[in-house]
């Protein structure tokens, strides 16, 4: 847990009921990890002062040491993961290079120092404009090379002198009380505490094109353990009152206890669930490895893309065969995988529909294809088509009629009485199962199907098909129209 | 029988009926209960008939919750990266960025990939939504919303239209004009409501039809054309951040993730809730289907990602490190299901073998937050939104 003074500003303990709040769930790991670093005893690194020219620069670390602290403790093998991860707990604060605004890591000598937790981003510090103006004033005031300020903090303050031009006397006087203060503290220890304060200010005014830690996802404000940001002072300046609170959402439903509704449809819910036949792991895991490896080599990012992946070579000309008509022999390949392939690629639906009219049994298609049409309409049109659907099928004397069982008939001209997008659920399953199981075996074994996955070329010549070949002209011809106009629709020409 | 006449210490909404008047503060067993004088009747009357109280639910609760993880864990025989020790181990992986989309003013919150597999919408915090062919780099249409925090982005699946929404509390649809001088905010329309944040949208396999989910807790499915609601879907019981829709060509389902730690899967048909999984120890931010539609992954603010199977009703797998510990906002998998990629807040996008549970990559460059990872549909690239108000397109 967080170690360290807590006591100025107020700061609420540590069995806060936010805790869990996502902000916190990173905080609380990354002041594990620093914690850790700065126990010696207990492998942490070694924090020194640094003799340098003419002075000493006490309580440092390098950032090599660092870099090596987190490859060995996080178990992380490459360097660059270990100075990015390094960088990260930098720029939300945590450790800071002595001489630098900018809060990054790096794998060399360079100093760095831990940051005091009086100043973690934990304690939801939002630090107003003022607090801001009083520190960059107390800077001006002190004689240091070390303090001077850098350009964009310079012009940070006249801004905010000409914003605070009326209270400037107050944050004058606030400043040279800080001034005050701190002259009566050690040296080494002024030198510590002025760097944790300006890493305190990177992080909360960071260096123009830093990226700014603080910034939060608007989906998780209302959760922060302080959601409105009570504005307490970094130097104890009474809030004045024109201070607004930021921006957060509030949450338009309170919560509530569970009443006895919801326990009992927990119950009810629960004891569906332990009805539920459920697989074994070892089952599922195989199929999920065989789904896998089937579709490996159509996986751009595993296998190498034929002819040539278009982002990589800048050449579109694989997207260009994907949309001619003819389907490559691979593309081919997946319709045989499952019904569910075959239908799911227009070109798969297009010759599995070809190959049906030619044995004149295209009506249970057309009909799971009519189904899934009238999932797709606007509420005005279902009623209507669905009766369409119903008139062209299942009606006495229907044009395209299609052989249901007697259950799902009856259950479907039930569902018609008050016809919806689903009313024909059940008859669209019990038709797939019977393609499934009866005429798409059949289409992968027909020499539409095998032609075009051995990328044989048509024989009209061929005797033995002579009077298929003339039908299968007809139906091709049918057939393209149909192509050529559902694949003009999905390309967006630009 | 029971005198009407009792000292009244409050007065506000009955507990059990709703209705304004002075209440009975009682207790059951340790629980407090605050019902009007007639529901305490009834409660005491039902009572005796069936012996149910808040506590006595609650306890069958928990009994029926400890039985379902028994019957649930002796299913439970091998791990899944056991199993998967026998696949081959993958080669190692070199993806780098190819594009980077630079236009949006300020972080980029969402994106969609169009079906012809190059153009892409994406939506920013700034209000700008920006439909991009990412091959070219082109910025072809643009629309600035009234609000803010433009938190989900969708494209239709004809490619006419693109939908989005987010601190408006409504997910809006504009069809995409070819004259490029018109003005496409004029032809909005305004299909969802929610009382709270849109957090995501969906088309579902045509223009006709949206699903929405909401800071208010629930999913919704919506009509384009009349904007009426058609199904809502109520179980979560906090933000709902994240759904996918079920791959499948007949499916009905589409499951979701929200900041109450829960996945649901849901039945579109009926709006009931099929299945539930809580396993992780925070927000989830994303949830995805495995493309065989038999299980999902879900990305979570513990700086996890986890792996369920459907068919089993259990988690098969959890991807973690200890040097991974922001949290995860986004996943998506590659075409076979082999790949798992996250993007994390860490800057980063880690992937993920799914069979065996390691990582196989780190993916660098963005210089804050991942917001968004979307694989594109034919699987040859990635793309990749982020605060650093780019997006970035990795083959």
């Amino acid at each position: 847990m967080a170690e360290g003074s807590r006591d100025q500003g107020g700061v609420v303990g540590t069995t806060d009921p936010e805790e869990d709040s996502p902000n916190m769930i990173v905080y609380r790991k990354i002041e594990d990890i620093v914690t850790r670093i700065q126990d010696e005893k207990a492998g942490g690194v070694a924090i020194r002062t640094v003799k340098s020219f003419l002075s000493k620069i006490p309580s440092v670390v390098s950032g090599a040491d660092i870099v090596q602290w987190l490859m060995k403790n996080l178990s992380i093998e490459d360097p660059a993961e270990a100075i990015h991860l390094g960088s990260l707990v930098a720029a939300h604060g945590y450790i800071f290079p002595i001489s630098d605004h900018v809060l990054t890591l790096k794998d060399d000598g360079t100093l760095y120092r831990f940051q005091s937790p009086y100043f973690w981003p934990s304690n939801c510090w939002e630090p107003e404009n003022t607090d801001y103006a009083i520190y960059l004033c107390k800077r001006t005031m002190q004689n240091k090379a070390r303090l001077e300020l850098a350009d964009y903090e310079a012009e940070n303050l006249a801004r905010l002198q000409r914003a605070f031009a009326r209270k400037w006397e107050f944050i004058f006087m606030q400043a040279e009380a800080q001034v005050k203060i701190d002259r009566k503290k050690d040296k080494a220890e002024r030198k510590i505490l002025d760097s944790q304060e300006r890493a305190f200010w990177d992080v909360h005014r960071p260096v123009p094109g830093c990226v700014n830690t603080t910034e939060m996802d608007i989906r998780k404000c209302r959760r922060e353990r302080n959601p409105h940001r009570v504005k307490k002072s970094v130097y104890g300046v009474p809030d004045d009152g024109q201070s607004q609170p930021s921006p957060i959402h509030i949450s338009s439903q309170p919560t509530r206890k569970p009443t006895k509704e919801d326990v009992q449809k927990e119950i009810t819910f629960l004891n569906i669930q332990l009805d539920r036949h459920c697989m074994k792991v070892s089952k599922v895991a195989d199929s999920l490895m065989t789904y896998t490896e089937q579709f490996m080599e159509y996986d751009p990012f595993v296998s190498a893309t034929e002819p040539s992946n278009p982002w990589i070579s800048d050449d579109s000309t694989f997207w260009d065969l994907e949309a001619s008509r003819e389907p490559s022999q691979q593309r081919v390949k997946k319709w045989g995988f499952s019904l569910e392939e075959a239908l799911k690629d227009p070109a798969g639906r297009d010759q599995f529909l070809k190959f049906l009219e030619s044995e004149f049994s295209s009506e249970n298609l057309r009909f799971w294809l009519a189904v899934q049409d009238l999932k797709r309409r606007p509420l005005q049109e279902v009623a209507s088509r669905a009766q369409e659907i119903w008139q062209e099928f299942l009606a006495e004397g229907a044009p395209s009629s299609i052989n249901l069982d007697s259950h799902s008939y009856e259950r479907t001209s039930q569902n018609l009485k008050d016809p919806g997008r689903y009313s024909y659920e059940d008859a669209q399953e019990h038709i797939f199962k019977l393609m499934k199981s009866d005429s798409y075996a059949r289409f992968l074994r027909s020499n539409i199907y095998q032609d075009l996955l051995l990328a044989r070329k048509k024989q009209p010549a061929d005797t033995e098909q002579g009077r298929r070949t003339s039908l299968e002209k007809f139906t091709r011809s049918v057939g393209k129209s149909l192509t050529g106009k559902r694949l003009t629709g999905l390309m967006q020409s630009s | 029988m029971c005198d009407q006449t009792f000292v009244a210490a409050t007065f506000g909404p009955c507990e059990s009926c709703g209705n304004a008047s002075p209440l009975m503060n009682i207790y059951i067993k340790t629980d407090p209960i605050n019902y009007c004088s007639f529901c305490v009747e009834m409660m005491a009357c039902e009572g005796l008939q069936r012996g149910e109280t808040l506590a006595t639910l609650k306890t069958e609760s928990q009994s029926l919750k400890k039985r379902l993880d028994e019957e649930r864990n002796k299913l439970n025989d091998v791990e899944l990266h056991q199993v998967a020790e026998k696949v081959e181990v993958l080669g190692a992986l070199s993806i780098k960025t190819k594009r980077v989309l630079k236009g949006h003013g300020n972080k980029v919150l969402c994106m969609d990939w169009c079906k012809d597999k190059r153009r892409l919408v994406s939506s920013s915090q700034d209000g700008k939504v920006i439909v991009w062919d990412a091959f070219t780099l082109n910025k072809e249409h643009g629309v600035t919303l009234p609000c803010t925090w433009v938190m989900a982005c969708a494209y239709a699946p004809s490619g006419c239209a693109v939908a989005c929404g987010g601190l408006d509390n409504k997910c809006s649809v504009f069809p995409l004009s070819l004259d490029k001088n018109e003005n496409l905010s004029a032809k909005k329309k305004s299909v969802a409501m929610h009382t709270n944040y849109l957090s995501g949208c969906t088309f579902t396999n045509s223009d006709m039809q949206i699903l929405t989910s909401s800071g208010d807790g629930t999913c919704a499915l919506w009509d384009v054309e009349s904007g009426q609601l058609l199904q809502s879907f109520h179980g979560h019981t906090a933000d709902v951040l994240s759904l996918d829709l079920a791959p499948s060509e007949t499916g009905n389902t589409f499951v979701s993730g929200g900041c109450d730690k829960k996945a649901n899967v849901w039945d579109m048909r009926s709006g009931q809730n099929i299945q539930s999984f809580e396993n992780h120890e925070s927000d989830i931010n994303c949830v995805k289907y495995y493309p065989s539609g038999d299980a999902f992954a879900s990305a979570s603010d513990d700086a996890t990602c986890r792996f369920y199977d459907l068919r089993a009703d259990r988690e098969v797998a959890v991807y973690q490190k200890d040097s991974v510990i922001f949290g995860a906002s986004s996943v998506d998998f590659s075409m076979s299901g082999r790949l798992l990629f996250a993007g994390y807040n860490d800057y980063t996008i880690n992937v993920w073998d799914v069979l065996k549970g390691s990582r196989v990559s780190i993916l660098y460059g963005h210089e804050n937050r991942i917001s968004r990872v979307r694989v594109s549909p034919d699987g040859t690239a990635l793309c990749s939104a982020s605060w650093d108000n780019t997006l970035r397109i990795w083959a």
